[in-house]
């Protein structure tokens, strides 16, 4: 049911804890990392022992899930038949509150995720971790990493400090558009605010759901504060937001624009058609019922088949066995999501899939 | 066969204004702009709100985030109900221009001596041999 030479444009390799990230310090921040007890920076929106975060069949013996190289070679490329996987790791160092410790972890996990995960398989690409809350520390690291071509994406939480629109972030954009590499917006937070807008939930259930809250917010600041504007060629990817609160959404986003866009004179079209030229969605998980054609009348209703990529979100569990594909998907939208789209979206993965033939 | 109606007389709409009248069982939206007149069908194309007590406000446009550039003073027209904007000359909304827009109707500015021979219709009110009137085709 899957094509061969499959784009997973959202794996998760695990980081242990923050000593894994020692041999990449220096030494002021590996003595910080000891007397300031940091040992672990997990985030709370992905806490190790909740079922979601590792599949029973994927999880390793020891050690979290997504920990061990070649169980995700096994489970995540060969399962799948993959060409390419996108690796996001997860942590919570890059938003510690402490701008220059931040940026040193953010530094430290690119470096860990280069030795470590794509230097030994040539399958794997990845984000390069920023920590967002200092732009210009951020844009050092992007300057210093984008160089290696398979770094394709930046990713930064769903739920940071204030929302990704507003234009202290945009030197960030500017070197993403710069480098060719989509800015990634993964499903998570760094709980400075409470996930959801109303205040603190009592339930795990109620952080998760509400994450499609924050994409929400975070396209409506991007959207309106006119980033896509400034930045033409600015592609972002939602990462594990969910698809099926999109149309729904979008269709309020344009009719209320219509009788306010005075306020915001940039957005001179319909927000619904620059989110199709700029936005696009990770696959899993998919919050669709299984009904056969569904999925098919989904994307008819955003509009766009090109805005879907493929991911199977290894080793979250989204799905069972290799049913990672929503049911009564055509032929030729199942390699539009698997292939295609992604191959638009990340420039760099063309290019180094050109290297690989010629 | 288009038919010309007498809606107003001139001097009756104050510069820069508006006046509803229904003529041949149609409301119609007169719009003064410096002494140029235009007519839209008064009812928005969206819900039916009344345009012609819609704010009058500039074309706002921007090339880059932060900035605005403001220009035809006067000429959009913004619907008293939801917002949206259409453009008094043309009656095409800014938010969807080739779908959705207001029905524009022709206007002429005629003096009473000329209407007095007709084929105009005056039925809202007497024409007088010394005013310039505003007629419309519909
Ligand atoms: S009725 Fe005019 S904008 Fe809704």
């Amino acid at each position: 049911m899957t094509v061969s030479g499959a784009i997973d444009c959202d794996v998760h390799p695990a980081l242990a804890n923050t000593d894994a990230l020692l041999p990449y310090l220096d030494e002021y921040w590996r003595e910080m990392v000891a007397i300031r007890t940091v040992e672990n920076l997990d985030l709370g929106s992905y806490p190790p022992a909740v079922p979601l975060a590792g599949r029973p069949d994927w999880r390793p013996q020891r050690g979290k899930p997504g920990s061990d190289l070649a169980l995700l070679q096994r489970d995540a490329l060969d399962a799948f038949g993959t060409r390419f996987a996108i690796c996001n790791t997860l942590y919570g160092g890059p938003y510690l509150p402490n701008d220059d410790f931040a940026a040193a972890l953010a530094r430290a996990m690119n470096d860990w995720t280069t030795k470590e995960w794509l230097d030994r398989d040539p399958r794997l690409r990845a984000s390069i971790v920023i920590a967002p809350e200092n732009p210009e520390l951020a844009v050092d690291e992007i300057n210093r990493v984008a160089p290696d071509r398979r770094f394709v994406q930046i990713m930064v939480l769903a739920a940071g400090e204030r929302p990704l629109g507003k234009r202290s972030y945009w030197p960030i954009y500017r070197a993403a558009e710069k480098h060719g590499l989509p800015i990634g917006i993964h499903a998570g937070s760094s709980f400075r605010h409470p996930p959801t807008s109303l205040g603190w939930g009592s339930y795990y259930l109620e952080d998760y759901v509400a994450h499609a809250q924050s994409f929400q917010s975070q396209l409506l600041s991007l959207v309106a504060e006119g980033v896509f504007v400034e930045f033409p060629l600015l592609k972002v990817v939602l990462i594990e937001s969910g698809i099926t609160w999109l149309p729904a959404f979008l269709w309020r986003f344009d009719k209320t624009w219509r009788g306010i866009r005075t306020e915001t004179p940039w957005v001179d079209r319909p927000p619904t058609q620059i989110v199709r030229d700029h936005v696009r969605l990770t696959l899993q998980p998919v919050d669709e019922p299984p009904e056969q054609a569904r999925f098919e009348r989904l994307l008819d209703h955003i509009g766009s088949e090109d805005m879907i990529l493929f991911s199977t979100d290894y080793p979250h569990w989204q799905f069972d066995g290799g049913d990672v594909l929503p049911e009564g998907l055509s032929p030729q939208h199942r390699r539009k999501i698997m292939i295609d789209n992604p191959l638009q979206t990340y420039p760099r993965l063309a290019e180094t899939r050109q290297e690989a033939v010629t | 066969m288009p038919q010309r109606y007498v809606v107003a007389r001139v001097g009756d709409i104050p510069t820069n204004g508006s006046k509803a009248a229904t003529v041949a069982g149609r409301e119609i939206a007169i719009f003064d702009l410096d002494g140029e007149y235009f007519a839209l069908a008064n009812r928005c194309p969206h819900e039916g709100g009344p345009l012609c007590q819609g704010r009058r406000t500039a074309l706002f446009e921007s090339k880059r985030p932060g900035t605005f550039v403001t220009s035809r003073p006067g000429e959009m027209l913004r619907c008293p109900w939801h917002g949206w904007e259409f453009d008094i000359r043309t009656g095409r909304s800014y938010c969807d221009p080739d779908k959705m827009g207001a029905r524009a109707f022709g206007v002429t500015v005629e003096p009473g001596a000329r209407l007095v021979e007709g084929p105009y219709q005056a039925e809202i009110f007497p024409v007088s041999l010394d005013d310039n009137y505003i007629v419309v085709e519909i």
